[in-house]
């Protein structure tokens, strides 16, 4: 088969975080392409270079032979590549019925002329929806359609405009088992039609069932593809997650393996934070652990694991299913998350832009935003121990700046992240959980930051919740796997068996566990 | 330069516009003009500083002119029909401002509504409201009420000195209540949104509510708190208009809204904050207070009033969001 698009060296850098580097892949006609990547990867970078959102900053691009470089969404698409993200609501106007949101591109470009003439749309959608197999009355409201049933509208949608080239970005995160299937099978129409497909997944069950061919992203780099038969998964996951080399550590690893862990034994009385039969949804098994006073446990597993409703009951935004938590011996319930900051539990969210960082404050303002009571006297905040705690704050994580009244907005990314870990240390706390803490942090900050908490461990239970298996390694006592909303794996930091654990992220969904 | 621009720009124009003034109209300069253009602007600058609160959170309040004509009615349905005291008349006004502004919060976090749809409700509601009980009429010593009846009550002397006493300030009877209301409330106002945590935390609200709800500030009882707020000063402007005007006129107090929300808006442009701030939104008002007095003493006709308060507001904004987006980009 040939090559439908061919990439050869894309580069793309945000301010100073390169986010592709020198990516090379070719896609080949009549082929599903599966691109893995953990968080932060570079996929969804990729994705928008491809589909016109972004421009790269270097490399070359060509389809069908000719170079391709579009300025807009609009300009990939009449190219013939169309995407799909992720949202499956960025695809489909919910208020318009289907015949309107098949026709939604031939009207905005202006072809179908002044007036829409509802016959000839709905004709038009007939033939469309004829060559997808579906069987929709195209006259209902796309808002009336279930979750699977919007997203084949998407996707006939995109298909309109008979590409060449199809992009799912993760298209099934939201879909139940049977939804999947009917994917699947729409897929395997395109590929048989010849379309280029790139498949972007988690998935495992998605991967096995449909990739042709794999290729592996990892810090903005291809670290795999994968296109003998049959396909090695577990190796792509290897690819993907990273293989723990020793030059990948941090120096902070050795002390790990020194260290010594609270021992097996589980007193109910331990300091630190007991899961007792945690479920943390209603249909998931119980989850039961300890994360002692001193140690560092990191949670790994893939996106839909469960690791991220953990953090989150643990931090009090959400209450579990079933079970029980106790801190220090003392039964522990919290009704919020103030609840549990005021508990001495603390969270330090994912996605920094948006769960973190207050864009209109300094440096200083944005330490003290959980704790503006202890830095003010009847309500009067006290500017000077504002900045008293922040400059402390900014010596001890080493973050670069040049006063703590620097407007937030004016760090790297990393110095930022640094600042947003900073504000959860400020004051003492008996559980810290930190949600993908080096998430778009460059390798010095991620150091910087993994050292400090490593340091500062003793104080108190911390919780890492992370993708990347080489991070979980550089940091933590103890990793725990999650999958289907409960823990897999438990390994102690020392001689990991990781080929065990690369199995036990895979685990495959239970409901598929039961099918076979 | 730059930043020099978008820090004094606004404040150099003020006192150019003052200067202008003094220079090319009669009279302009002194202090009786200067007391009249701070009682021209004193009830919209209540307003505008609790519309200000709003818009710390990311809120926005349209209810304020109607609870501000409502405060009017209520304090004149109670003192002329109910033939109360100027303190319960104050303690209702006061009560019923608070109320609405605790509804509007509460449409707003509890029941999910837009900001700007729930208080827009809450304003027809209002506007309908206080018409129901005089049958549309407005409400003076004398009128017949709905059942017949002749109203016997009067403001009292008290309420009515709000609207009327001028204290003394070198000069005898110079400054009106109204305008020491403006100043007091303004102060307040200063002193909670920028010096106490609670300020603090309404403007990280304002700034990124999931970051703040994160770090565990009570994201809807601020926001509730900045509606009450609002309404509550509402009231008081109401009030005020009640006993400058002695009865309760129902047409009165048809601009309010729309002045209080173009000081406030203008504020953002004061000292280059590009963000609702107490000190802007009495500047703001200020401004628009200097600008018309100033163009009614050089003989501008009244209708053009609106459109100079207009063009302030669009250069106010310009100046504000272009300048300070290419400041942020310069850096």
């Amino acid at each position: 088969m040939p090559d439908v698009l061919d990439l050869i060296g894309i580069d793309k850098a945000f301010g100073s975080h390169r986010v592709l580097r020198d990516v090379t892949l070719a896609l080949p006609a009549g082929r599903v392409t599966v691109l893995m990547g953990a968080n932060g990867a570079g996929k969804s970078t990729l994705v928008k270079i491809l589909s016109g959102v972004h421009a790269r900053d270097a490399g070359r691009v060509s389809l069908a032979g000719r170079p391709f470089a579009p300025r807009s969404p609009l300009a990939a698409r009449s190219a013939g590549v169309v995407t799909v993200h992720q949202s499956i609501d960025d695809g489909v106007v919910p208020d318009l019925d289907i015949a309107a949101n098949l026709m939604l591109e031939e009207m905005a470009s202006g072809r179908g002329g002044f007036w829409y003439r509802r016959g000839r749309a709905r004709d038009r959608a007939r033939e469309i929806a004829g060559r997808m197999g579906l069987d929709f009355d195209l006259s209902r409201p796309v808002r009336e359609l279930a979750l699977a049933d919007r997203q084949t509208v998407a996707i006939a949608r995109a298909m309109a405009a008979n590409p060449r080239v199809l992009i799912l970005d993760e298209p099934t995160s939201s879909l139940s088992a049977r939804e999947a299937e009917r994917l699947f099978v729409l897929v395997e129409r395109l590929r048989a039609d010849g379309v280029s497909i790139l498949y972007i997944s988690h998935r495992m069950s998605d991967i096995e069932r449909l990739a042709d061919r794999i290729v592996v992203l990892r810090d903005g780099a291809v670290s795999g593809t994968f296109e003998t038969r049959p396909l090695d998964t577990a190796a792509a996951l290897e690819a993907m997650l990273g293989q723990a080399t020793p030059s990948a550590g941090t120096g902070v690893r050795a002390d790990a393996r020194v260290r010594a862990g609270p021992d097996g034994h589980d007193d109910p009385g331990d300091p630190g934070l007991h899961l007792d039969a945690l479920r943390l949804l209603p249909g998931s098994d119980p989850v039961t652990t300890r994360i002692g006073r001193g140690e560092i446990v990191a949670v790994t597993g893939l996106v839909g694991s469960g690791k991220g409703a953990l953090a989150e009951i643990v931090a009090g935004l959400h209450r579990p299913a079933a079970g029980a938590m106790r801190l220090d011996g003392a039964p522990y319930a919290p009704s919020g998350i103030g609840d549990a900051i005021a508990h001495g539990v603390f969270l330090v969210p994912r996605d920094r832009a948006g769960n973190a960082v207050v864009p209109a404050f300094d440096i200083a303002a944005n330490l003290s935003l959980p704790f503006t009571a202890r830095r003010s006297r009847a309500g009067f905040l006290s500017r000077a121990a504002e900045r008293g705690v922040a400059t402390a704050l900014i010596e001890r994580l080493g973050i670069v700046c040049r006063s703590p009244r620097d407007g937030i907005g004016t760090l790297s990314g990393g110095n930022q992240q640094k600042v947003m870990i900073a504000r959860w240390l400020s004051e003492p706390s008996r559980v810290l959980v930190l949600d993908e803490p080096f998430q778009g942090v460059d390798i010095r900050a991620r150091r910087d930051i993994g050292a400090r908490l490593r340091d500062e461990a003793v104080e108190r239970a911390t919780l890492v919740l992370v993708s990347e298996i080489d991070e979980a390694l550089e940091i933590a006592d103890r990793i725990l796997v999650m999958a289907n909303h409960t823990l897999v794996g438990e390994h102690r930091n020392r001689d990991v068996d990781l080929p065990g654990l690369m199995r036990q992220i895979a685990t495959p969904p239970a409901t598929e566990r039961h099918a076979a | 330069m730059i930043h020099l621009a978008i820090r004094f720009g606004f404040i150099v124009l003020l006192l150019g516009l003052v200067l202008f003034f003094s220079l090319a109209a009669d009279g302009f300069a002194g202090p009786h003009s200067a007391v009249f253009i701070f009682q021209s602007v004193a009830i919209t600058g209540i307003l505008a500083l609790g519309v200000t609160c709003t818009l710390v959170v990311d809120g926005f309040d349209l209810s304020i002119g109607a609870v501000a004509t409502s405060a009017l009615m209520l304090s004149s349905y109670v003192m002329v029909v109910w033939e109360g005291g100027a303190a319960l008349a104050i303690v209702a006004c006061l009560l019923m401002g608070a109320l609405v502004g605790l509804v509007n919060g509460l449409l707003i976090v509890r029941m999910k509504v837009p900001d700007l749809l729930a208080t827009l409700g809450i304003m027809f509601l209002l506007i309908g409201l206080q018409r129901i009980p005089t049958e549309g009429r407005s409400i003076a010593t004398g009128m017949t009420l709905p059942d017949g009846r002749v109203a016997e009550g009067t403001f009292s002397a008290v309420f009515l000195a709000l609207g009327r006493h001028r204290f003394d300030l070198v000069i005898e009877r110079l400054l009106p209540v109204s305008v020491v209301v403006l100043v007091v409330v303004a102060v307040l106002v200063w002193v909670f949104l920028e010096l106490t945590r609670h300020g603090r935390l309404m403007y990280a609200i304002g700034s990124n509510q999931r970051a703040a709800r994160l770090a565990g500030v009570p994201v809807d009882r601020y926001k509730v708190l900045a509606y009450v707020i609002s309404g509550v000063l509402a009231s008081v402007g109401g009030m005020l208009m009640a006993a400058r005007l002695g009865r309760g006129d129902i047409a009165s107090g048809n601009n309010l809204l729309l002045d209080a929300v173009a000081a406030a808006l203008i504020g953002y442009a004061v000292l280059g904050a590009a963000r609702p701030n107490a000190f802007g939104t009495a500047m703001g008002a200020l401004f628009v207070g200097i600008l018309l007095q100033g163009l009614t003493m050089m003989n501008a006709p009244y209708y053009t009033q609106d459109f100079v308060k207009g063009a302030v507001l669009v250069l106010a904004l310009m100046f504000t969001f272009s300048l300070s987006a290419r400041r942020d980009a310069t850096r």
